[in-house]
């Protein structure tokens, strides 16, 4: 409509305003993309489940979001290895023993591991237990691995 | 050979989905070999050992990738869909339908989001010019395969 008034001079204004009104929505943009991207790593580090601290902290279409993109990549893991698929968020790190030393830093309860024994896991027990089955526990902060 | 590849490629490269197939068959192999094997017996040790190791590869190999899809996302798509018919795919079927609904998921975010609050003419956005492209300029290792006499290295030059 400012256009239909046919001035001249008024084609730098509309520019101008347009260019500032970009600026923002890029602005405005690359924040929220920026806040997607650390859910993400959320994901991969604290598992499916995040810690309600965090998800105090995400709108509701952010959790939307999140909800979405773990649906996503669980069903992508589960079509990539064999019957019951490739869990990716294990493995970070390349494997230097079979098994570990592991201090519990919280009562966890009781923890079955592959030849069917149960271990129960109390804050500060040490167990030596398979490295593959410690890992999440680890990054939950459950178990901490012992380096000597 | 794949998995340094990925790793050291700023872009996402061809798929590779007969040598996936073929470690995980290799991996459930020796999984129900070593369900068999006796108890204490020390070759199992040892197996559990590779095996391990051949998981982290894979996994390594599949994160990378999945990382540069959704760094990429629109580009990758874009590539994907722009695609000639004998033309080898970068994108497993998994990986494609990941990467789409990684899209249709962050669209409709940043529209419910920002978008849809914002004067008529600015509510679209072309993802494609907002995310930054792969650097294929970044530096890259090469190998060097057959003895070759002259080559001029060009500014250009994409992985082994």
């Amino acid at each position: 409509s400012e256009a239909k008034s046919g001035r001249t001079d008024l084609i730098f204004l509309i520019r101008f305003r347009h260019c500032c009104l970009l600026r923002n929505q890029r602005c405005l943009l690359a924040y929220l993309y920026d806040r997607l991207l650390r859910i993400r790593a959320l994901r991969w580090e604290y598992g499916s489940v995040l810690p309600n601290a965090i998800q105090f902290h995400m709108s509701a279409e952010e959790v939307e979001w999140f909800n979405q993109y773990k649906k996503s990549l669980a069903t992508y893991m589960r079509s990539v290895g064999g019957e019951e698929g490739l869990d990716l968020t294990q493995d970070i790190k390349p494997p230097k023993s079979l098994y570990i030393e592991v201090r519990c830093l919280k009562d966890y309860g009781e923890f079955e591991i592959d030849d069917g024994t149960t271990i129960l896991l109390k804050k500060n027990s040490q167990h030596f237990l398979p490295r593959w089955k410690c890992e999440q526990l680890i990054r939950q902060g459950v178990l901490e691995h012992i380096l000597s | 050979q794949a998995w340094l590849n990925e790793k050291f490629a700023p872009e996402l490269l061809e798929s590779k989905p007969e040598i996936i197939e073929c470690v995980v068959e290799q991996l459930d192999h020796m999984e129900a070999n070593l369900k068999r094997a006796k108890r204490g017996d020390l070759k199992v040790s040892v197996h559990r050992m590779e095996m391990e190791r051949i998981r982290y590869v894979l996994s390594s190999y599949l994160r990378c990738r999945l990382v540069k899809i959704e760094k990429f996302f629109p580009h990758v798509l874009e590539k994907e869909k722009s695609r000639a018919e004998g033309e080898p795919s970068i994108l497993s079927p998994e990986e494609f339908a990941f990467a789409k609904e990684y899209m249709a998921n962050t669209e409709t975010y940043l529209k419910n989001v920002a978008l849809k609050h914002m004067p008529p003419n600015l509510q679209k956005v072309s993802l494609l010019k907002s995310i930054p492209k792969p650097n294929l300029d970044s530096f890259v290792f090469l190998r060097v395969l057959e003895r070759q006499e002259n080559i001029l290295v060009e500014p250009e030059m994409d992985e082994q």
